[in-house]
């Protein structure tokens, strides 16, 4: 989803007193190494970055709404998809790793003792501790920015070739694989809730165009492999 | 970033990569990149020795020109990238316009 309509009613609600601002080709994942969602850096007042991208949330795991649970179809799962199921519950997946509920707090040290904060690390840690880049990871992100591009021009053959493109080039890119599956899912199902189907429909496997799903891949992952612990 | 020839100027690609072509070389915040002298900007030799990957769609009539991957990280330098984006109702917002305070950047999606 990359439309103002999409975050619209999410940052009204909230009514903030920053900045929301909207980055529909993906430049967090260019410039700063964004890799999943929620995603934070820690710049400081110098413009100097004191931690690179990384897990964070203002507090601990919150659920979706039942209602909504409740009125999501049933997914099935991509052909092509991983089948070494880990055994680890998919909610367990999501909720380990970092230490949400500390995250906030370690925020606010940095904020009241600035480059004496525990949290604060160095340039050099900084640029050792940001995303790894091959040259792969950099065709990744062509291919990616390709992919959107083109989805956006209403061209969707040729996005989708290049979305499985960088899924394949930089497989621990959550953003490529979730924007490209919430893509399609929002136009095949539609709704208020069809950008979180992030995978084929139940008995639609066949017309599903990616090599895997949202499910699918957070099945084999064990704790700790979708939000890295950095704290 | 995205373009529908390889005749760009070392401007569009500033613009597009934030690497500055000057006199010493491409450069991002502290760290050039010596470039072999040329008459004129050939994209596709800087994309090289920055190691950025060139991805081409024929069909398309597109090039996509990947970040660089320098050190084999994402960063190459701790000091913060110009970032550029629309607030919602599409006024350009510069991460720059908030040196002299503290910034927490959250990235998030709704879905």
């Amino acid at each position: 989803m990359t439309g103002p309509e999409a975050s619209r009613s999410y940052i009204e609600a909230a009514a903030p007193q920053h900045p929301s601002l909207l980055d529909p080709t993906h430049q967090l994942d260019a410039l700063f190494g964004v890799v999943n969602i929620p995603n934070v850096v820690w710049i400081d007042e110098a413009g100097i970055i004191v931690r690179p991208a990384e897990a964070g949330w203002p507090g601990d795991r919150q659920e979706l709404p039942a209602s909504m649970m409740a009125s999501m179809p049933k997914v099935g799962r991509s052909r092509t998809a991983p089948r070494r199921p880990s055994g680890v519950p998919a909610a367990d997946v999501l909720k380990s790793g970092q230490d949400r509920s500390h995250y906030a707090d370690a925020i606010r040290d940095w904020v009241d003792n600035g480059a004496a904060s525990v949290h604060a690390l160095s340039p050099s840690e900084v640029i050792a501790r940001s995303q790894p880049r091959s040259i792969a990871v950099s065709e990744g992100a062509a291919q990616f920015e390709l992919a959107n591009h083109l989805w956006r021009a209403g061209q969707r053959d040729l996005a989708i070739a290049h979305f499985n493109e960088s899924h394949r080039l930089q497989p621990d890119n959550w953003t490529y694989r979730r924007q490209a599956w919430s893509a399609f899912s929002n136009e095949r199902v539609g709704g208020e809730f069809g950008r979180f189907v992030q995978g084929p429909l139940e008995g639609e496997e066949d017309a599903w165009p990616f090599a895997s799903d949202f499910r699918s891949d957070v099945s084999v992952l064990a704790e700790g492999q979708y939000y890295p612990a950095t704290l | 970033m995205i373009i529908d020839s390889l005749d760009i100027t070392a401007d569009q690609f500033a613009t597009g990569t934030g690497w500055d072509i000057k006199t010493q070389g491409a450069c991002k915040a502290e760290v050039c990149v010596p470039l072999a002298p040329s008459v004129r900007f050939d994209v596709l030799a800087v994309a090289e020795r920055l190691r950025m990957a060139v991805v081409h769609d024929a069909t398309a009539g597109l090039w996509a020109i990947g970040p660089e991957s320098l050190g084999d990280r994402a960063l190459v330098s701790a000091q913060a990238p110009e970032l550029v984006l629309d607030d919602i109702n599409g006024v350009p917002f510069r991460l720059s316009s908030l040196r002299g305070q503290k910034v927490v950047l959250v990235s998030w999606s709704p879905y």
